[in-house]
């Protein structure tokens, strides 16, 4: 993964709360078995009425992503951050997250930002005021700036510090491999086996 | 101070407690796999040239994708078709064990599991599915999980994750008559909304939890993301064991009695602390049904749609008038006449023998209403054959409804099952997000008995509707 410090780029407002992974990118796109190319597939159903926000001549090459409240509920594909990305999108800004969607984030280096319910609102009136202004994501200061407003945002310790790092989580768990040995060993006799027994 | 259910079975799986505000990191008993969230995960292992770390902690199954007609032929959608080779390709190379399409094990991963008794109390369960969350009702540790995850489990069998925060949903009293585990947990949702339970995992307790079967808790805990929630759990009790000994891979002789006893270590201490706590009063229950885009947009059956202007949130204001608009529905209509194009039985939340036997005991001897396709989806193969020998495919097709073979089928439409834009379906499912069941399709979720009630009124209906001297308390008039 990539080290991640600062996401700049346009900041796109997604003036709408409960966005699921369902909206983000719909069921048919996850028949595909590649991790890439979902940018055609991301809210691919709004994304038919020419009204919709990504439609609009002022949004291209957008960074970041300022949206309301329990973004990326439901269900869990990953390929919703996939989308995301491969749009181009590197920060998602929301008061609130669904919690796979933003684990999933994490291991993608998609950062996604938590700040207040009013902070965002306010974004938004910034962009509506100033449409195709940038946004600034900084990761090393917890801040998200759009225009003239600063605000803080929220993110646990160790997500920041993989990202800062760009470090691979299955790289990080390996090097504690004796120790799944160790557990492995103290496992009952009773717990779930789902292969026949030899 | 005492633990609760969720702390207890956490901390014996902790194979390095985290510090500095690093996760722990988490053994994961059973790793549950299907096609959809799985090839690039597989694709990722070869890259980095890992093995499964454990093959035998691991089972797939075809679910998603897989036609729910006509199985023995080729799939016809190439990409569909692609997709389960691709599952059954990875499954040979990396040793694992797979149900596919046709065998007598497959079924929606989150039926399978359950019904092979290799879910059981006090483990660890994961899986590239939100919907994991199910296996939570016999007091596992169960949550879905990104493919990112998947690989991570698929090559080191843990997960480094940090403790969740615990919430008591305690539901106490009898459920009225026509009243069941779907309309608890829709309830649920409706109060503390789509994002209450972010960071938490739900133990469902009290009278009311007790008394259900083991597959009205799975209804339950199954939709616990729903209310935002990655896991939701159920104390292990009597009903858990009864359901869980002699199956196929249940603990045998000495190591069930092993289990048992340390399964009944496991309920939550009368001195544990919860961090969140919740309290519904089972009598007051009545059927729920959705009446918008996402599943906290619920009334009772007997209720109305509520005005927009009435939520205090804007941004829950904004949600409901975007949700009408797609539903084609005005503040006001009164729920039970909303008239359906079709109904469908099926998916995780609600597609095992007993909710086809609910289903079946209200259509019996009953005609479906003209111009409403009706659909039964076993959740299983197995589920399907113990149906068939109850005659219960013989009332469905009877009813005039279509009789299906296993599978998620239309809760999201990744196979032919699907709304045509503009259709309304009244669904056992568990998501009613815009364009779920199928582009432009409206979806109001709903238990299996108001799915048969409306199956045959062709309006959203319970089923007391279907007989005007039944006795009409549940519509709270």
């Amino acid at each position: 993964m990539e080290k991640l410090t600062v996401v700049e780029g346009v900041a796109v407002p997604l003036e709408r709360a409960n966005v699921d992974t369902d909206q983000i990118i719909p069921a048919e796109f996850l028949k595909r078995v590649t991790k890439t190319g979902f940018d055609d597939a991301l809210f691919f159903a709004w994304r038919q009425d020419p009204d919709f926000v990504l439609n609009d001549p002022a949004f291209q090459n957008p960074a970041v992503l300022i949206a309301g409240p329990d973004f990326g509920t439901g269900s869990s594909r990953e390929h919703a951050v996939w989308a995301l990305r491969d749009y181009g999108f590197r920060a998602v800004v929301s008061p609130r997250f669904g919690d796979i969607f933003r684990g999933n984030s994490g291991k993608q280096g998609l950062l996604t930002a938590q700040v207040e319910e009013a902070d965002v609102e306010a974004m938004w009136a910034l962009i509506r005021a100033e449409p195709g202004v940038s946004a600034s994501v900084d990761l090393i200061e917890k801040t998200v700036t759009v225009g003239t407003l600063t605000v803080d945002f929220e993110i646990d310790d160790y997500t920041r510090w993989r990202l800062l790092e760009g470090l691979d989580d299955i790289g990080l768990t390996l090097r504690d491999e004796p120790r799944i040995t160790e557990f492995e060993t103290s496992r009952e006799t009773w717990r779930p086996r789902t292969l026949p027994a030899q | 101070m005492g633990k609760t259910l969720a702390e207890k079975v956490w901390d014996d799986h902790v194979v390095a407690k985290g510090s500095d505000g690093a996760p722990d990191l988490l053994y994961i008993d059973l790793h549950l796999v299907h096609e959809v969230t799985s090839p690039q995960a597989f694709d990722g292992l070869r890259m980095a040239g890992r093995p499964v770390r454990r093959p035998d902690l691991t089972i797939a199954t075809e679910d998603h994708n897989t036609p729910t007609l006509n199985i023995t032929q080729q799939i016809a959608d190439p990409v569909s078709r692609t997709q389960i080779e691709t599952l059954r390709k990875n499954c040979a190379e990396f040793g694992i064990r797979l149900h596919p399409l046709g065998d007598k094990d497959q079924g929606i991963v989150h039926v399978v599991g359950p019904q092979l008794g290799l879910t059981m109390p006090g483990i660890t369960v994961v899986c590239g599915d939100s919907h994991t969350s199910t296996h939570g009702a016999f007091g596992a540790m169960a949550f879905g999980i990104g493919t990112s995850e998947v690989e991570h489990v698929l090559a080191t069998q843990t997960l480094p994750l940090k403790p969740f925060k615990t919430m008591a949903i305690t539901v106490e009293g009898e459920l009225r008559d026509g009243v069941t585990a779907k309309d608890v947990i829709l309830a649920v949702i409706a109060k503390i909304g789509t994002g209450g339970g972010q960071g938490y995992v739900l133990e469902y307790r009290g009278s009311t939890i007790r008394s259900l079967s083991m597959e009205g808790r799975m209804t339950i805990c199954n939709m616990s993301i729903e209310a935002g929630a990655r896991a939701g759990m159920v104390a292990p009790d009597q009903t858990t064991y009864d359901y869980l000994e002699g199956r196929p891979h249940a603990p045998k002789g000495v190591d069930w009695d092993a289990a048992v006893a340390y399964w009944n270590t496991l309920a939550t201490d009368d001195d544990a602390v919860f961090d969140a706590e919740v309290f519904l009063d089972a009598g007051e229950l009545e059927p729920f049904v959705t009446w918008g885009t996402n599943p906290g947009q619920g009334v009772l059956l007997s209720d109305s749609i509520p005005d927009p202007a009435s939520f205090a949130d804007p941004n829950e204001e904004a949600s409901a008038r975007r949700a009408l608009e797609y539903m084609d529905l005005a503040a006001g209509t009164r729920m039970k006449d909303i008239r359906v194009d079709a109904v469908f039985m099926g998916s995780c939340t609600n597609s095992r023998i007993e909710d086809l036997r609910a289903f079946a005991s209200v259509i019996k001897g009953k005609k479906k209403a003209d111009g409403v396709r009706v659909m039964v989806v076993p959740g299983s193969a197995r589920v399907r054959l113990e149906a068939e020998a109850e005659g219960i495919d013989k009332i469905v097709e009877e009813f005039g409804a279509e009789w299906r073979f296993a599978g998620c089928s239309m809760c999201l439409g990744m196979n032919p099952d699907q709304l045509a834009p503009g259709e309304r379906c009244a669904s056992t499912s568990n998501r009613n997000f815009e364009g779920r069941q199928g582009k432009g399709g409206r979806t109001h979720l709903v238990s299996p008995l108001v799915a048969a009630a409306t199956a045959v009124r062709g309006t959203l209906s319970g089923p007391w509707d279907l007989d005007s001297s039944a006795d009409l308390v549940a519509e709270g008039a």
